[in-house]
């Protein structure tokens, strides 16, 4: 019994070893970034002066406008990459469940393709399609949304196809249909209220995958945030650390919240 | 409705896909194997493996440093997912670590390579902390150097991403397979070697190759960390982009897009044999 007991002693002892060391290893270089942007380089000691810049709207959009049009971007393209996947994937998921089931593996395959293709080399591969775009849509920065719903596929696709298992489409649209309804008062009050978490959940990690993305934007001299902070970093590293630093508490707030929904509507 | 009918349904999906992933993929093959007006060629390939093209290099290195930092992202997410797995499932620790790992894991990028500048740089705090106690930390050139500062950063998304996919799969783990090992007289030893180690081996192969992939098409923080070469394969494509094209040359940059393809698909296959292994012991 007292094996055991020291056994278990032992294997607490590990775990907090574990964790603390790479805690240490996670969290050294996130204080760096705070450190650095608290630092006063002119007078010495301390500022916060790059943290009340950020939150100061008026005076970011004047002062720093590629920051604030790269913020709007991505809060528009986010937007943007949601609608439209959710758009094209709920409703092909529900039917290819619904009527044509022998497409099942093919959909899934073609959704986990972006898996295998890197984003840069999309963007080779989209520099003709994206020729295409510019003439027939023009040059806005939204448009990199088309772009980034193939880049969120695979991940929604996960999503979207956890929720669909776990509900009975099938019973719940024939039931619908036989009540009178049409497809699209099935799609839009039956299947998607059931799908809500699932929705949810599809619908954040594509946010913060587009929030994040930088690859597609900078090749394509399109401004989001990411490039915006990347441009920022040449000329002034201390506030485009801060805004770094910013976006991934953002995406930990976002992520850690996340954790609380997910596992409630579970249970 | 007729069959027919119910494909209409579908199409949108399968318009949309074709126009922004199967035309790119077809542009890209297709590309590497044409010359600037589209005749078939050779030349995209073979100017590659020219003598003084720095390809090759970039490969090798994109190579060296997907396996390293796989290997040791693996090594060290698994040992931190069995240590996590250990506490309570619903406890506050478990929560603020996988949410960690997911923000370090997916959505760094740019930022990450700003927080190893605050750190190790010349004017990063840890320097100038470790300078003020005396000790000389040399020059910071090492941050900037492919198999030094950039596979540090690496690890850095590469360890918690390990988390994120090994979780799952060592909490699948009963603790009856203990117990059972332990009423027939097995050690703890017996028990790692014996029974959760081969349970958890396909996983956690698949769970590398996929760090491999991950760390081999990763292209932001490398981008924001190394500002005067291109010394792995996506910062080269990146340059075709921006530097001027030689005549006859037009289609390189597809031609090392190619290769990156080929790389990742060969890995993704074997990842996905060993998926199919390794769920026939974890229920998901």
């Amino acid at each position: 019994m007292s094996t055991r007991h020291t056994e278990r002693r032992k294997r607490a002892a590990l775990r907090w070893t574990v964790i603390g060391l790479t805690l240490v290893f996670f969290l050294i270089p996130l204080y760096g970034m705070l450190e650095f942007t608290t630092r006063d380089l002119i007078n010495g000691g301390r500022t916060g002066k790059f943290w009340t810049t950020l939150v100061d709207v008026p005076q970011v959009t004047e002062r720093y406008p590629a920051l604030a049009e790269g913020f709007a971007s991505s809060m528009a393209l986010a937007l943007f990459t949601v609608v439209v996947m959710l758009l094209l994937l709920v409703p092909t998921m529900t039917w290819v469940r619904l009527r044509l089931p022998g497409l099942t593996r093919t959909v899934e395959f073609i959704c986990l393709l972006p898996l295998t293709v890197p984003a840069i080399v999309l963007v080779v591969g989209l520099t003709p399609v994206y020729a295409w775009v510019t003439y027939l849509l023009g040059e806005g920065t939204v448009w990199l949304g088309l772009a980034y719903v193939i880049l969120v596929l695979p991940y929604a696709y996960r999503s979207l196809d956890a929720g669909l298992r776990a509900i009975d489409v099938k019973t719940l649209s024939e039931a619908a249909r036989s009540l009178g309804a049409s497809w699209l008062r099935v799609m839009w009050q039956i299947v998607l209220p059931n799908l809500r978490t699932a929705v949810l959940s599809a619908s954040f990690l594509s946010v913060a995958l587009v929030l994040g993305e930088f690859t597609i934007a900078n090749l394509f001299s399109r401004k989001n945030l990411q490039v915006a902070m990347f441009e920022l970093g040449k000329s002034d590293g201390q506030l485009s650390v801060a805004v770094g630093l910013a976006s991934l508490v953002f995406a930990f707030v976002v992520l850690f919240a996340m954790s609380f929904v997910g596992r409630k509507e579970k249970s | 409705m007729r069959p027919s009918g119910a494909l209409v349904g579908v199409a949108p999906f399968f318009v949309y896909t074709t126009v922004f992933l199967l035309i790119p993929t077809i542009v890209v093959v297709v590309g590497a194997f044409a010359d600037g007006s589209g005749r078939p060629t050779l030349d995209n390939v073979a100017a590659l493996g020219g003598a003084n093209s720095s390809f090759l290099p970039a490969l090798q290195h994109s190579v060296v440093l997907s396996l390293v930092t796989a290997l040791a992202g693996a090594v060290i997410g698994a040992v931190l997912a069995y240590a996590v797995s250990t506490a309570r499932p619903d406890g506050l620790l478990k929560r603020f670590i996988t949410s960690l790992c997911g923000v370090l894991a997916q959505f760094g990028g740019v930022a990450l390579a700003f927080a190893f500048m605050a750190t190790f740089s010349i004017q990063g705090f840890l320097t100038v902390w470790l300078n003020s106690l005396g000790l000389d930390t040399g020059s910071s050139i090492w941050l900037y150097q492919w198999d030094k500062g950039l596979m540090l950063v690496y690890l850095y998304f590469q360890i918690p991403l390990m988390l994120i996919v090994f979780l799952p799969a060592v909490e699948g783990i009963k603790p009856q397979w203990r117990e059972a090992t332990e009423t027939l007289g097995g050690t703890t030893w017996t028990y790692w070697t014996k029974v959760a180690g081969p349970i958890l081996l396909p996983s956690f192969i698949g769970a590398t190759l996929l760090l491999f992939t991950n760390a081999f098409s990763a292209y932001a923080t490398a981008a924001a960390l190394i500002s005067q070469a291109s010394p792995i394969v996506p910062l080269q494509i990146a340059g075709t982009f921006t530097s001027e094209v030689i005549l006859g040359q037009e289609n390189v940059g597809k031609a090392m897009a190619l290769a990156m393809v080929v790389v990742v698909a060969l890995v993704m296959w074997v990842y996905a044999a060993l998926d199919k292994r390794a769920s026939r012991w974890l229920v998901r």
